[in-house]
């Protein structure tokens, strides 16, 4: 199976069932991308899969063929959000705060409380009451 | 009294400033590493076969594997050391020997190299079925009590114009760490290594010990980057990480043991329901004359922290409020449930929630505003509490109430929304700050500073699990030493290497362990005779600083009797809840919610206001939407698809006003500040339901609640 992980080209031998998430955890040791509950309602695994957040724990790798997905190693760790969420206590545990920022991404710059609220409502944070989060985006 | 808003800017030193956090880039990159993210050559995966029963006996165990099939199988026969995971009372076993006592319970673990195989593997485990106690109110069999008594209550109902009684019930409630439970255990040198997810090094490495029968130099306990606690981490990771040892130490290979979130809400603990019911006399004017009140707590089926749990519920049982002649009697008891344990808090919001409740019920008996009613028995400083401590000057509750009703307008929008679907209601609370009583002298923590050639190393027992507290101490620290904050490094909690700091609960990270910390700063400083740390690194070499914690003076509390200062101090906050009302739905939706506290000093401001944030949301899903379902004695909703926690889109904006009022014997005036936030939430949302006429007196405030009691009242 082929497909483009954070620009790179991928080809790798998966049972066309095994989760996206374990493929980039464990195949390509991408252990940014983090499980919370495996059943898409905390948003922990959210990446990029042509531009769109999804949760990569209940997509099957055969869905991604010839996709290009991006995950938070992708940025860089340098990117204006990921700076942003450390400036503004965007990030506590920490274990939200990929997806958060993955999530994050497709809103654009400077996205209203409203878009942001609306676009997170997929990812849970228990640290954070969300507010800082949405400082950090709205900083970003 | 100052007010500082989330975002203050440094004055002069990093403390009081919000500096990046330390650990921020690293969370934010997705580099930190968490358990599940760490392997090693030969590791093979465990699980833990549980009791599907609530009570009972084994009779016989089949497996569906047999030897040849490379699975590792641990039972109780195979414990080096005690079958017991060392807490309060040993009575907790790491795996059951016969008989069960509630759902979930470990009775045998698997480990094999195959991670589907191992999932696939089928363990059928015949009972004998005995009658499970399920309702707590129905137990007999009692943990721990608790009796506090001053003055006369006779004399205080005599006394009252008015007595008012009321009943109140909380549930339990989910930690819901993002990060699920997990450990690797690996031998190493006669020994093990346990690294995971938790919040107490320590209490680990005294469980292992217990275990394995092994000594102190052959346990070793290494904290990963831990994606939330909030004391769901605190006790049941020793159970956890014996597992996995005990896996490692028959198959001598590194074994991964991580739950799904499926099997992290059905087997580990939460939050203890409480039944608390009231009994207060008042005078016409207000003055309260009398207080009794009973707490009754379901411990679960084996002991863990509950009678540490029920102590600190029945100390703030009785609110911020002052009264000369008090009792509260409590008992917590054994149900065949799941064990419940450590949750942020830690017993105050369940007694807080019926203070706060009722207080708004004693104002409607004596037909007076619920805030006059406050202002005239609030705790003010020099004030006894209920167990006879008195208030330092730092007691800030008429400050919190007032802020808060200026804050938000509070009597003119009250009258306002009178008559639509829109209520509002407030809570005033407090919490102490650190261990009850003794408990600081008793756990006699210890903190180090060590030089480095790049500056000084922090050495704390104590972790990060988000709160912030690496940078914190570091703040404190390069602050006292006059030093960069990246000068200050901090050692991986390690505990071959650090020392014991005691556990990371009870709001006393930075108050306690950051008060050491600063004691070991001015110490170097001394002996830095005016070098920088690099410079006496390079001249003298290895300087380490080692400092225990030192009792405030006036903490004198008699843990028997429950007189006296029952801790060093207390924060204070007041909560401001503005809900919308859907009458068709019977849903309750949190709109505003105001919270100012005051926690002594705000040692990094945004951290403080994260913790108060985030407490604060944890207090709204506690209000209205966690509602754990127990059928048969287990979570029967053990899924984060039916325990909703707040989305983004549940959680009010929250609008945090910090107040300082230092604390003389807190770091730069610091208090505890960790659990306060999540006392208030409940209270004040349901007495804002209250101000839409519906009588809620049970949390969750599940819409199926508020219909029954809505139509009650029509």
């Amino acid at each position: 199976m082929r497909f483009k992980v954070n620009g790179s080209d991928v080809e790798i031998d998966a049972h066309p069932m095994r989760r996206l998430l374990d493929v980039l955890r464990e195949d390509l040791l991408l252990t940014g991308t983090k499980e919370g509950c495996g059943e898409g309602e905390c948003g922990a695994c959210t990446v990029l899969i042509d531009g769109a957040a999804v949760c990569a724990c209940i997509v099957p790798v055969a869905h991604a063929e010839g996709a290009e997905i991006t995950t938070i190693e992708g940025l860089g760790g340098d990117h204006p959000l990921q700076r942003s969420f450390t400036m503004c206590g965007g990030a506590q545990c920490g274990i939200c705060t990929p997806g958060m920022i993955m999530a994050a991404l497709p809103l654009g710059s400077k996205p209203s409380i409203d878009e942001i609220r609306t676009g997170l409502a997929g990812n849970l944070c228990r640290c954070t009451g969300y507010e800082a989060i949405y400082r950090a985006i709205q900083e970003a | 009294m100052s007010t500082q808003s989330p975002s203050v800017a440094a004055n002069g030193g990093v403390v009081g400033s919000s500096t990046p956090r330390v650990d921020g880039m690293a969370k934010a990159a997705g580099t930190a590493r968490y358990v599940d993210d760490i392997t090693f050559p030969d590791m093979i995966y465990g699980r833990t076969i549980r009791s599907t029963i609530a009570r009972g006996r084994i009779r016989n165990i089949q497996f569906d594997f047999g030897p040849d099939d490379g699975f590792v199988v641990v039972d109780y026969r195979d414990i080096p050391g005690i079958n017991v995971v060392t807490l309060i009372e040993d009575d907790q076993p790491y795996l059951v020997e016969r008989e069960v006592r509630h759902m979930a319970e470990p009775i045998l673990l698997l480990a094999h190299a195959d991670r589907e195989r191992l999932l696939a593997a089928q363990v059928t485990i015949d009972y004998e079925v005995d009658e499970a106690v399920l309702d707590a109110s129905l137990s007999t069999d009692v943990m721990d009590t608790v009796h506090i008594e001053r003055g006369d209550i006779d004399a205080g109902f005599a006394e009252a114009d008015v007595i008012v009684e009321g009943e109140y019930t909380t549930g339990h409630q989910e930690q819901l760490y993002i990060e699920p439970n997990g450990m690797i255990a690996m031998c190493a040198d006669n020994g093990i290594t346990v690294i995971g997810s938790l919040q107490c090094p320590f209490y680990m490495d005294r469980a292992l010990r217990a275990v394995l029968g092994l000594s102190r130099d052959k346990v070793r306990v290494i904290q990963a980057e831990t994606g939330g606690g909030f004391g769901g981490k605190e006790e049941y990771p020793s159970m956890i990480g014996g597992h996995a040892a005990l896996l490692a130490w028959k198959c001598r290979k590194p074994v991964k043991l991580i739950y799904d979130r499926v099997e992290d809400m059905l087997a580990t603990t939460k939050r203890h329901p409480f039944r608390i019911r009231h009994r207060t006399g008042v005078k016409r004017d207000g003055r309260i004359t009398a207080i009794d009140i009973d707490i009754l707590v379901d411990g679960g089926a084996y002991v863990t922290l509950t009678p540490v749990v029920l102590s600190r519920g029945a100390i703030h049982a009785a609110g911020p409020y002052r009264c000369d002649n008090v009792r509260v009697s409590g008992r917590a008891v054994m149900t065949n449930t799941p064990p419940n344990g450590a949750f942020r808090g830690f017993g105050a919001p369940q007694t807080l929630f019926a203070a706060e409740v009722h207080m708004e019920r004693i104002a409607e008996t004596l037909g007076m505003d619920s805030v006059t009613l406050r202002e005239v028995n609030l705790l003010l400083p020099g004030d006894a509490t209920i167990t006879g401590g008195t208030l330092g000057a730092d007691a800030s509750a008429a400050e919190v109430l007032a802020e808060a009703l200026k804050r938000t307008d509070f009597r003119t929008r009250r009258d306002a929304m009178k008559g639509t679907n829109r209520g509002i209601g407030l809570a005033l609370f407090f919490h102490g700050s650190g261990f009850t009583g003794a408990g600081e002298t008793k756990l006699a923590s210890r903190a180090a500073l060590e030089l480095t050639a790049g500056g000084v190393r922090i050495l704390s027992g104590t972790v990060e699990i988000g709160q912030g507290m690496r940078t914190v101490h570091s703040q404190i620290v390069a602050d006292v030493l006059g030093i960069p904050m990246d000068d200050v490094e901090y050692a991986e909690a390690d505990t071959l290497h650090v020392p014991d700091s005691g556990p990371t609960v009870a709001s006393r990270t930075s108050m306690v362990v950051g008060g050491i910390l600063e004691r070991c700063a001015r110490e170097l400083l001394e002996k830095l005779g005016g070098l920088s740390p690099q410079e006496y690194f390079a001249r003298n070499g290895a300087l380490t600083v080692s400092k225990h914690y030192e009792a405030p003076p006036h903490l004198d509390f008699d843990e028997k009797t429950y007189r006296g200062h029952a801790y060093g101090t207390y924060a204070w906050a007041c909560d401001v809840a503005e809900v919308e009302y859907d009458p068709d739905t019977y849903t309750v939706r949190t709109v505003n919610l105001t919270a100012v506290q005051e926690i002594g000093r705000a040692l990094h401001p945004v951290l403080a206001a994260g913790q108060i944030e985030g407490g604060t949301a944890q207090g709204v899903g506690y209000a209205l939407l966690e509602n754990v379902v127990m059928r048969d004695g287990a979570m029967a909703n053990a899924s984060l698809t039916n325990y909703i926690i707040p989305t983004t889109l549940d959680t009010p904006r929250i609008d945090t006003v910090i107040l300082e009022n230092p604390y003389a014997y807190g770091p730069f005036g610091a208090k505890g500040i960790g659990e306060l936030p999540i006392d208030g939430p409940a209270p004040a949302i349901v007495n804002a339901i209250r101000h839409l006429g519906i009588d809620i007196r049970a949390l969750p405030a599940t819409p199926e609640r508020i219909m029954e009691a809505a139509c009650a009242s029509k």
